[in-house]
């Protein structure tokens, strides 16, 4: 155990299962970098530095420098996948599944369910989201519900450094495409992360915070934000629980519906447009099987429904930030 | 390369049986007994036969929309295809893929895609693990000439070149993507042409004559088995049919469509193999019916085959809500 930042965990992870498992490979867009430069070849380990030193540890045929090729970077995963390997693919920024949407969900999700089972896709596709870094439009969203929709993909959103490493080790073991979503602004978040490897399940929420008047329920950047508000109501006597999903598919409904039982006022916080939401999705789930717990209504502090902005005062009110996440925390408390 | 009698009675065999297939497919969607929409690969045998012929179960291939003849090219059981084709239980994949989406990973098919364009890639990687596992296979992507547009295709060509890996691009230029001539909707002088552009040796090669398929792929298998990465081959043929079986084809001439019969690989390689006196035609006449006997009980058993149990509906997908 030993203090370790959320980029350093995903490092570690992939080091680690690339020396467990000769099959699996990294392959994406300067994930090693630096081919055919001037300089040494993998000197650049990802635009963020996420996987430094693995092509120096691991060599050119196990961490693959692609062209900026989308398309062909996840269809080499999913046909390397159907053939025995265990690939895990970069999509940079999140905003660029645009281009190879296709080999996702008409392909690589759909190979096991559409050959009668016989197919396993074993894939990871890493990709970073969320806004805040003055990006702009394409390179700040975070689009996991588009994701979570799809039937075939798994989808992760670890929110701190231990999550994300017993996260992607699991997305790395599983046998099903796994949609690993990294927070840019996690990645020089440190905490304690055993030094061994290991597994956290899919479908099995963490209770980020205990409470009894409130629950929040916040996905993976929004997760800090979320316990911090829930710092501030507290000095004011007002108890907030806090729920992690940590994967947005499969779901722990069960944990919600507790969590809901308990405190029977939900706010869901999430940084993404509002219609066909998680916020909207988990709304759904409280109406139709939760409907006998809620005090109040559903609170939802969500992105407006709007490209992200560049602007640095316009993109702060496009997040869900603080304020907008505490009014929806007393507007929920005051209801009834 | 010289071949055997009996790898030509083989290769005749698997010519006939797409034939044989794709005649009674065509028969049976007109009578009602197939769902959805089917795209018969008529007039094409001597590409998908030719491309597959040397290749093993290990070998990886990717097929289109147009796929049964490359499901039957490269061994996939004909009756187990007629059952998915028909929607039943016992279906190659379960009445879950259907006529577009036949896939069988124990005869290295990795299905047909109905998304023009969606192979390409997907061989990349099959032949990115024959590279990493040193196995000395290879992976091919069937494509059409609409296709030969996509920019994933374009992505994967240049891929393959780059990560150097045994794929071998077929593209069978038919002469039309669905209505659509290649003549109009491919811009380059050809599909060959740009492949090369990519880095890649590409060829011409007649899609009506099985031994020129066969020798094009000879040296493309020779290229990616010996590591030295990928080859192209635009394959043209004619496609007796529609795109789609029913499709009225208004915008052919029936000059254009008597032309593509007049290019029918079938009677071309029986005239071949029997005036080189090597087979005669009782060999092949007993190859056809043979299996016109083996269609018949395919069909007679799909048709007589239960849907899937409704029970499956969730299986094989992680999770229900």
């Amino acid at each position: 155990m030993s203090r370790k930042s959320y980029r350093k965990a995903i490092n570690e992870a992939l080091h680690q299962e690339m020396t467990r498992d000769a099959n699996v490979i990294i392959i994406g867009e300067d994930v090693g970098g630096g081919q055919g430069a001037s300089g040494e070849a993998g000197e650049v380990g990802g635009v963020f530095g996420v996987t430094g030193g693995l092509y120096k540890a691991f060599g050119p045929e196990r961490v693959l420098d692609t062209p900026i090729s989308e398309s062909a970077i996840i269809g080499a995963a999913s046909g390397a996948a159907l053939t025995g390997m265990r690939p895990v693919a970069e999509i940079m920024f999140v905003d660029f599944v645009g281009v190879c949407f296709d080999q996702i969900y008409n392909q690589a999700a759909k190979f096991r369910y559409m050959f009668g089972g016989k197919a396993k896709t074993p894939m990871v596709i890493r990709t970073m989201i969320g806004a805040g870094f003055r990006a702009g439009a394409q390179h700040s969203q975070t689009l996991h519900p588009l994701f979570t929709s799809v039937p075939g993909l798994k989808v992760c959103m670890p929110s701190n450094a231990y999550d994300a490493k017993g996260l992607l080790i699991s997305a790395i073991r599983d046998d099903d495409p796994v949609v690993f979503m990294e927070s840019k602004s996690l990645y020089d978040t440190e905490m304690e992360v055993p030094d061994e490897a290991y597994r956290i399940p899919f479908a099995e929420a963490r209770i980020a915070r205990e409470g009894k008047h409130l629950t929040f329920l916040a996905f993976g950047p929004m997760v800090p934000r979320a316990l911090a508000v829930a710092e501030t109501l507290a000095k004011e006597g007002i108890s907030v629980e806090v729920i992690d999903p940590r994967t947005t598919s499969p779901l722990d409904e069960e944990s919600i519906l507790e969590s809901l039982e308990k405190t029977g006022r939900l706010v869901v916080i999430d940084e993404s447009p509002p219609r066909c939401s998680m916020a909207s999705d988990i709304a759904g789930l409280a109406v139709t099987k939760g409907f006998r717990f809620l005090k109040a209504p559903v609170g939802q502090v969500t992105c407006p429904h709007t490209p992200v902005p560049f602007a640095p005062n316009l993109e702060d009110e496009f997040m869900p930030n603080p304020r907008r996440i505490e009014e929806a925390a007393r507007a929920a408390l005051a209801y009834g | 390369m010289q071949l055997s009698r009996d790898d030509l009675k083989r290769a005749y065999k698997s010519m006939f049986t797409i034939r044989a297939f794709e005649e009674r497919v065509d028969k049976e969607f007109a009578l009602g007994n197939i769902p959805g929409f089917a795209h018969v690969y008529l007039g094409q045998e001597a590409s998908g036969v030719g491309v597959c012929f040397d290749l093993t179960d290990d070998d990886y291939i990717g097929s289109t929309h147009r796929g049964h003849g490359h499901c039957i090219a490269k061994g996939c059981d004909v009756k187990g295809m007629m059952l998915e084709i028909m929607g039943k239980a016992g279906g190659l994949c379960g009445g879950k893929g259907g006529s577009m989406h036949i896939a069988d990973m124990s005869k290295g098919m990795l299905g047909a895609n109905a998304i023009v364009g969606g192979s390409p890639p997907i061989a990349v990687g099959a032949a990115l693990t024959q590279k990493l596992k040193k196995t000395g296979k290879v992976a091919v992507a069937f494509s059409g000439d609409g296709a030969s547009n996509q920019g994933t295709t374009f992505e994967a060509l240049n891929m393959a070149v780059v990560l150097k890996v045994p794929a071998i691009f077929a593209f069978e230029n038919n002469g039309y993507g669905e209505h659509t001539a290649s003549s109009y909707a491919v811009g380059a002088p050809s599909i060959a042409d740009r492949a090369r552009s990519f880095g890649m040796p590409a060829e011409v090669v007649d899609g009506t004559d099985f031994f020129a398929v066969h020798q094009a792929m000879g040296r493309a298998l020779e290229r990616a088995r010996a590591n030295e990465g990928p080859y192209a081959l635009e394959i043209t043929c004619f496609r007796f049919l529609g795109h789609f079986v029913g499709d009225p084809q208004n915008y052919r001439t029936p000059e254009e469509l008597a032309q593509a019969r007049g290019g029918d690989p079938l009677p071309r390689f029986r005239r071949g193999v029997t005036e080189a006196n090597i087979l005669e035609d009782g060999d092949l006449d007993a190859i056809e019916t043979a299996v016109l006997a083996e269609v018949e009980d395919a069909v007679k058993e799909a048709i007589a085959a239960p849907r899937p149990d409704l029970s499956t509906l969730e299986k094989d997908v992680y999770v229900r809500y």
